[in-house]
């Protein structure tokens, strides 16, 4: 174990990766020399160490890095590419939904593309709308894409290894408010399975479901709840698709109440595909309505004041799981 | 080279021609039997001679990607007559198991790497093919076909610009048929050649005949060479005419019939055939041979996709991922 922040532990994986398997490469936008002078930043050193033949700064054209991973990765090779906001997948989302996605299937399975997306995504950084943008229901509505959203540096690690080693398009989701938190990081070739949900906290009361950087409020939501005698059974999903259906029923089935949490946009969000999932499959044992704790049907606002209202907090997630459990 | 060869590789490259003629000739009989073949059918009739001279200068190695258009580069590539036709007919037996129809074929095993029939998609997905061959110090080179509708996507450009950066091997070559849908080239393109826009990547640009087979052959022979030398990417501007309309549900109504009587004339295929005649390069019996071998390819090709089942519905849920 090594103690690693979230940031360096993607480099770990990236680094080890490409240590192990020549066919694999990296592109992006200052994958290779970066605005951004950081050891906490994912890709910081690579160049240096693997050169510019494997380590690729592209032109600011995120259809070609995205047409460059499809293309690739059909003729063998490895790509991990980046797409540097998560508002930016915009403008790859045809080589990535049409493309990436459907390829193989179109195929008749005679092709396989082994790439892997990193993409970063926060709601804190008072940068506005069209940098910050949740848009990982898209993505997870996209047949032929996995998507995974890790909350912790050792998740960050293993998953980037299983995405990059997975011979199907993988999405990796950074949040990036989480780059310079450290953790235990197990060290050497450790890989965390795609589609394994995790339980980052047993409880009994309430089943709650959240991914990426909002596992982190949920965590300060059942330290408040536990003082108050009510136990969160935290689930982090890690993995958005392929999805842990059994972990999150078998978790509801057990506490008999579901709160949903995340960053994105209410409407339509994933978190109406896990109540789904759980009214349909798991209806008999809920003891109280779902409830979902989500960002208001709006853009990303600016202003401190209005950025804060607009992220869910530990608070709102405190008042929905009292609404069911009192 | 010597002219025997250069005769044996007309002959050839005319048999090519032949084939996808009568191959989408074929295909046109089929849709007009109600019910034989599902879906929108897009051919390159007039086209040929921009299939047959570009792919007969490549390498079996080397890799093309395709548009909606693909039948004939599929062919010229060396793909099985079979396998499309069934293929094109929903069936089994096709070469991509009936999930793909004559939109996205995909013949890897020729090195016809992927097709996509998003307009302008092609580009990006050959630049990443052309990098890992250059990645790998392959000798190989990559070949992607867009036409001049594609010429207008973002995604083009973009391609172009990477390409040239990294000097990909990587040779483009826009099929400029004079039609986006139903929207004539001066409607939708702001430049007279497009083959001009490689000045703006640094690239050489030129535009040739599409319609005569031995200068496309020329053309695609100096460009792949430079390619294939690890000088960059090149674009080729083939100029030619969609002989029928956008798919075979367009009837062509906005289409002036004097310039389709313009074109039929410039016949690829009629052109080739008539100028081997004149210069004694072929014999009246000759050419009915290749006319009867074409026929019983296809005929060949239309009795095994009739022959093979449609697939399982539930063998849609197959191929999504790698298990």
């Amino acid at each position: 174990m090594a103690q690693l922040s979230f940031g360096q532990a993607v480099n770990n994986a990236l680094d080890l990766a490409m240590s192990m398997d020549e066919s694999i490469f990296l592109a992006g936008e200052g994958i290779g020399v970066s605005i951004h002078y950081d050891p906490n930043m994912p890709s910081h050193g690579l160049l240096e160490k693997y050169g510019p033949k494997r380590v690729k700064d592209t032109p600011v054209s995120e259809a070609a890095i995205a047409g460059l991973a499809v293309g690739a990765s059909c003729m063998g090779l490895r790509p991990v590419v980046e797409i540097m906001f998560l508002p930016f997948i915009t403008l790859a989302t045809d080589m990535l939904v049409n493309h990436a996605g459907k390829l193989r299937y179109l195929s008749g399975g005679k092709s396989t593309f082994p790439l892997t997306v990193r993409v970063k995504a926060g709601v804190n950084f008072a940068a506005g709308c069209q940098h910050s943008h949740n848009l990982e229901a898209w993505l997870a509505h996209s047949p032929g894409l996995k998507v995974v959203f890790p909350s912790t540096p050792e998740d960050a690690k293993g998953l980037l290894l299983s995405a990059i080693f997975d011979p199907n398009p993988v999405i990796v989701i950074e949040e990036m408010g989480l780059y310079w938190g450290k953790g235990e990081v197990p060290e050497g070739d450790y890989r965390v399975p795609i589609g394994k949900a995790r339980i980052a906290m047993p409880g009994k009361d309430c089943t709650l479901v959240c991914y990426g950087g909002a596992t982190v409020t949920a965590l300060e939501a059942a330290a408040i709840l536990s003082k108050e005698n009510i136990f969160l059974e935290i689930i982090d999903l890690r993995s958005l698709v392929p999805l842990d259906r059994d972990c999150l029923l078998n978790s509801v089935k057990k506490t008999g109440r579901l709160v949903v949490l995340h960053d994105a946009t209410k409407f339509g969000g994933f978190g109406a595909e896990i109540a789904a999932i759980v009214a349909e499959d798991a209806f008999k044992f809920l003891k109280a309505p779902i409830k979902r704790v989500a960002a208001p049907d709006i853009p990303v606002p600016f202003s401190p004041t209005q950025e804060k209202f607009y992220k869910p907090s530990a608070r709102m997630v405190v008042d929905a799981v009292k609404s069911i459990t009192g | 080279m010597e002219p025997q060869l250069n005769l044996v590789r007309l002959k050839t490259m005319y048999e090519k021609m032949v084939l996808i003629r009568k191959f989408e000739e074929r295909i046109i009989e089929l849709v007009q039997e109600q019910g034989r073949i599902p879906g929108m059918q897009i051919l390159a009739n007039g086209q040929e001679a921009v299939a047959v001279g570009i792919i007969e200068s490549l390498n079996a190695e080397d890799v093309i990607v395709s548009n909606h258009r693909s039948h004939g580069h599929l062919l010229a590539k060396g793909a099985d007559p079979k396998y499309l036709m069934a293929e094109i007919m929903g069936k089994s037996g096709g070469v991509n198991k009936g999930k793909s129809g004559t939109l996205h074929l995909a013949v890897p095993e020729v090195n016809a790497l992927m097709t996509s029939t998003v307009v302008g998609a092609g580009p990006p997905l050959a630049a990443g093919a052309a990098f890992a061959q250059q990645y790998r110090d392959e000798p190989n080179i990559t070949v992607v076909f867009f036409g001049d509708g594609a010429a207008a996507e973002g995604s083009v450009h973009e391609a172009m610009n990477l390409a040239a950066l990294w000097k990909l091997p990587l040779l483009f070559v826009c099929e400029n048929n004079c039609w986006a849908g139903a929207q004539s080239y001066s409607q939708h393109c702001s430049i007279g050649n497009i083959a001009q826009r490689g000045i703006a990547y640094d690239m050489p640009g030129e535009y040739v005949d599409g319609n005569d087979v031995e200068k496309v052959y020329d053309l695609a022979v100096s460009m792949t060479d430079y390619c294939r030398k690890g000088k960059g990417p090149a674009l080729i501007e083939a100029k030619t005419y969609r002989m029928r309309g956008h798919g075979e549900n367009d009837h062509q109504h906005y289409v002036d019939k004097e310039e389709l009587v313009f074109w039929t004339k410039k016949c690829p295929i009629g052109n080739l055939k008539e100028k081997m005649l004149k210069e004694g390069l072929i014999t009246e019996d000759e050419l009915q041979v290749v006319e009867t071998v074409s026929k019983a390819i296809v005929d060949e090709a239309v009795a095994f996709a009739d022959e093979s089942p449609f697939p399982y519905a539930e063998e849609a849920l197959d191929d999504v991922w790698v298990k």
